[in-house]
């Protein structure tokens, strides 16, 4: 066979994305818009991490858990519901429906813009040529770009490897068997936070080790304050400045040896341990040393257009570094094809515009720098802050904990960071990433109309009290 | 990396300067707040004063260098440790941050308590550039607040946020020099009714029959201002005579009581007369502003001094509150520092009205151009002696003729008539204006 017969059995594709997470197929669906012929190839589900083992069913699973501890207190909302109980097998059910719901629509949607799916593993084979290994059969395809965006999995460190039985990853956690009547969680992320607080609210006793000295370290210090006063105040253990140097696991338990900032170790005996101390990228097996990609710390190396110095070859989302986020890595698909193609007034990505949610209960977000980062990175800053207790919707609610706080430039008014704890802080924090995203100044925040009653009004309140005007305080 | 101190804009109207004088030397170093170069500006000379501390690395202007545009790197500054070889590849072509690495050195101002800041005086002279030509600029908030800071106009700035928006960090690399503005052309094309620029050749003169004179600052923003005025507002002149000697025998026996203390001059009462008149008929008191008018609360007078190479109108703020002993000391004030080019801007511009006299040049009369934003300019005559008819009879008066020019935008004959009945009264019944 020559040559020219091989490359023509060969699939050529303007594109090829290696993974269809969250930057994969958003990548794809974006250069099919785009007009490049895109495939997408996927080893295992379709929506990747994201869909099938992360954002979306935990929140299915939070729902259920956020329910039950409503209908526990329902009496304080004037309705009765006696033995109220849950049945842990239907509240996981309902999670992989939810999933597979999700990745079905993320199949339509890449039919519906003509992305061919190829099923299997793919590898860099030379200059624009991409192996598929799919049921030990090989197939070549060829694409003039490659963009890998392979995700990442759950960081394991020596001595605290996951067996899948007592000693989970957050995998294992979402599909658990039965509700353990004690946990340790280790690394208080995201991650580990929102599995704290589901099994925390089903009964479990939880305890929370987090080596920074505080529990989500990205967060703002007050934030992180406010929250771990909150998960006390539900009954969670946590130990902040110290680490899990040894798991121990018996038939019936594990037993972990903590060690606190001064060194003191002590044992804590639990049913089961979940493991979410980071993550770290998908980069093996991908012929990414013989293609001259280079990979430091578990990451793929790229510049602001994705580029990862090999010609022709993209990364975007987890496996090209932090911010472990599904948004990141959506808009980094974006960016990385409309560069490709040759779009007009395209951007690096600015991280300062991503926002950040934990679905914990309360609920924490933000956007931007902290107050500690801003006034690092030499910004003199006006800080303003509002509490739930202050506002009317809150109340009726049932939910007056938390807080709303911005901080601005003090010389430009520039919003510079934006940081919430409470009720549907998630679905807040968007207000202010549009704001940031456009470069309003607090003038123009102050100016806008919020609607009464909403939780959003807080929002409002917190930029005028940065400015000594707050209306409710 | 070295930084460039940039031509610093003295007052919102400075368009370019005159780099009068470097005080420092290359190779000498500087600490902030150091007095670096004196500037002539629009009207006067002013300091400048280092904000950074460290080493003139480059002086890039010369002494007398006239017409250095606004925001024109001017020197370099070397850092701590950085040598001159440190400037070469650095951009200087490009505006930085402008007035944020100059100051103006603060001088006493010895405005009065009562003088409202020059802010507060609508002024629609000081409207930036970009709204006077009514064009929107697409620019975010923050951007818009960052150029204003930096003193950079931000119509010039190439925008690269969606649909040529321009965002924080075009701002940014503007006043960093890393990208350049737009061509100073296209801020000046949106400059409206500009003097065009005017070539000798264009004159018909032929050459060698004159001697060429570079236009100084003050003599630029003059032409300009004046041409604006008479092509951009319809005047009219009103003329009354005014019968001074009530006048001229109250000002001996004040002046004879002053035992030292002060000097009236007719000048000082006219101004007084004009603050009354001016809150007597306040449509006279008024700005032209597009949609609107201005009706001033004060009368803000403005009172042209002759200077060498011009003149300058130093502002009598809250003329009407102020007496005549008070008026007369402040304008010996202003009038000195303006001979010496001293005044600081808010002490010449923005004033309601203007006073215009030519009466010690034996000028009889005469009518003035408006100052925009002005409503309206006194140009006041000698008093003279003049035949003058009284109950019948030839008598001989000491008369005075006074003109007022008026903007028939904002009033009309009657107005300005009224305004003078009230003035005539206060000059020729002078006894009404010490209430």
């Amino acid at each position: 066979m020559d040559e020219e017969t091989k490359l023509s059995m060969t699939k050529v594709f303007d594109l090829v994305v290696i993974g269809s997470g969250p930057g994969g197929y958003v990548a794809a669906i974006r250069a099919a818009q785009l007009g490049l012929n895109t495939a997408v190839i996927e080893r295992e589900h379709v929506g990747g991490i994201c869909l099938n083992w992360g954002c979306i069913p935990t929140k299915a699973l939070l729902r259920s858990s956020e329910l039950y501890h409503l209908m526990q207190h329902a009496d304080e909302y004037g309705l009765s519901a006696s033995g109220v109980t849950f049945d842990l097998k239907k509240i996981v059910a309902r999670s992989r429906k939810v999933a597979n719901q999700l990745s079905t629509g993320v199949n339509f949607l890449l039919k519906k813009n003509k992305v061919t799916l190829i099923e299997g593993e793919g590898k860099l084979k030379g200059k624009g040529v991409v192996s598929v290994t799919k049921d030990g059969k090989v197939e070549d395809v060829s694409a003039k770009h490659i963009i890998l965006a392979t995700g990442a999995r759950a960081r394991t460190l020596p001595g605290l490897e996951p067996d899948g039985k007592r000693i989970w990853t957050y995998k294992d956690a979402l599909v658990p068997e039965d509700t353990p009547k004690s946990l340790l969680v280790v690394g208080s992320g995201a991650i580990g936070i929102e599995f704290a607080s589901f099994f925390n609210t089903l009964g479990a006793k939880t305890t929370v080790v987090e080596v920074m000295d505080r529990i989500l370290p990205v967060e703002d210090a007050e934030i992180s304050a406010a929250a771990q006063k909150a998960f006390e105040k539900q009954g969670m253990a946590i130990h902040t400045g110290t680490t899990v140097e040894k798991l121990q696991t018996s038939k019936t338990n594990v037993t972990a040896t903590l060690k606190d900032k001064d060194g003191k170790t002590s044992t804590l005996t639990v049913d089961r341990v979940i493991l979410a101390v980071g993550i770290v990228g998908n980069t093996e097996n991908l012929g990414l040393e013989e293609a001259g990609v280079n990979v430091d710390r578990g990451h793929v190396v790229i510049n602001e257009w994705c580029e990862t110095g090999a010609p022709g070859v993209y990364a975007i989302g987890d496996v090209a570094g932090p911010p472990w986020l599904a948004h990141k890595a959506s808009h980094e698909g974006v960016i990385c094809v409309e560069k490709i193609a040759g779009v007009k007034g395209v951007h690096p990505m600015d991280t300062s515009n991503i926002p950040g949610c934990t679905y914990c209960w309360p609920q924490v977000a933000s956007v931007g720098l902290t107050e500690a980062a801003a006034k690092d990175k030499g910004h003199k800053v006006k800080v303003g802050r509002f509490p739930f207790i202050g506002n009317g919707k809150a109340i009726a609610l049932g939910e007056p904990e938390g807080m709303i706080k911005t901080v601005f430039d003090e010389k430009t008014g520039e919003l510079l960071g934006a940081h919430m704890i409470g009720a549907e802080v998630t679905e807040l924090i968007q207000g202010y990433a549009v704001a940031k995203t456009m470069e309003t100044t607090e003038a123009d925040l102050m100016h806008t109309i919020f609607p009464h009653p909403t939780l959003s009004e807080m929002m409002h309140e917190s930029v005028l009290d940065a400015y000594g005007r707050a209306l409710h305080i | 990396m070295p930084i460039p101190i940039l031509m610093p804009a003295l007052s919102p109207t400075m368009e370019e300067g005159t780099l009068a004088k470097w005080l420092v030397n290359e190779g000498e170093s500087v600490a902030s707040g150091d007095v670096i170069a004196e500037i002539e500006t629009d009207k006067a000379t002013m300091e400048v004063e280092a904000v950074d501390e460290g080493v003139i690395g480059k002086i890039l202007v010369a002494d007398g260098s006239e017409g250095v545009k606004v925001n024109t790197p001017i020197a370099m500054l070397l850092e701590d440790g950085e040598n001159a070889s440190a400037i070469e590849g650095a951009s200087i072509s490009a505006p930085a941050e402008a007035a944020s690495k100059v100051e103006v050195a603060e001088q006493p101002t010895p405005a009065p308590q009562s003088a409202p800041a020059p802010t507060s005086t609508p002024s629609p002279s000081v409207t930036p550039i970009s709204a006077v030509a009514g064009e929107r600029v697409k620019a975010s908030p923050l951007a818009k607040r960052l150029a204003a800071q930096a003193g950079i106009d931000i119509a010039a700035i190439q925008g690269t946020g969606p649909g040529g928006r321009v965002v924080k960090r075009d701002v940014e690399a503007a006043s960093s020099g890393a990208v350049g503005l737009t061509p100073a052309t296209a801020t000046a094309e949106v400059i409206p009714l500009r003097a065009p620029e005017t070539m000798p050749t264009d004159l018909g003169v032929k050459p060698g029959t004159y001697e060429e004179v570079p236009l100084d600052g003050m003599r630029k923003v003059i032409a300009r201002r004046m041409t604006e005025s008479k092509q951009q507002v319809p005047h009219f002149p009103l003329t009354v005579e005014c019968e001074m000697d009530h006048l001229l025998a109250l000002r001996k026996e004040l002046n004879a009581k002053a035992d030292g203390a002060y000097k009236l001059s007719v000048n000082d009462f006219i101004i007084r007369a004009s603050a009354l008149a001016l809150k007597k008929v306040p449509g006279v008191n008024a700005s032209y502003a597009g949609e609107t008018m201005l009706l001033h609360h004060h009368a803000d007078i403005a009172v042209a001094v002759a200077i060498e190479g011009g003149l300058i109108t130093p502002i009598i703020w809250q003329a009407e509150n102020k007496g005549l002993q008070d008026i007369s000391e402040s304008m010996k004030d202003l009038a000195a520092r303006a001979r010496d080019r001293k005044l600081m801007p808010e002490e010449y511009q923005g004033g309601t009205f203007s006073i215009s006299n030519l009466g010690m040049y034996g000028i009889k009369e005469f009518s003035a151009i408006i100052n925009q934003p002005h409503g309206a300019i006194l140009a006041v005559g000698a008093g003279e002696q003049r035949p003058v008819v009284k109950g019948g009879a030839l008598a001989v008066a000491t008369v005075m003729s006074v003109t007022l020019s008026v903007d028939h935008r904002v009033s009309d004959g009657a107005l300005g008539a009224e305004w003078l009945k009230y003035f005539k009264g206060y000059i020729e019944d002078p006894v009404t204006m010490l209430l």
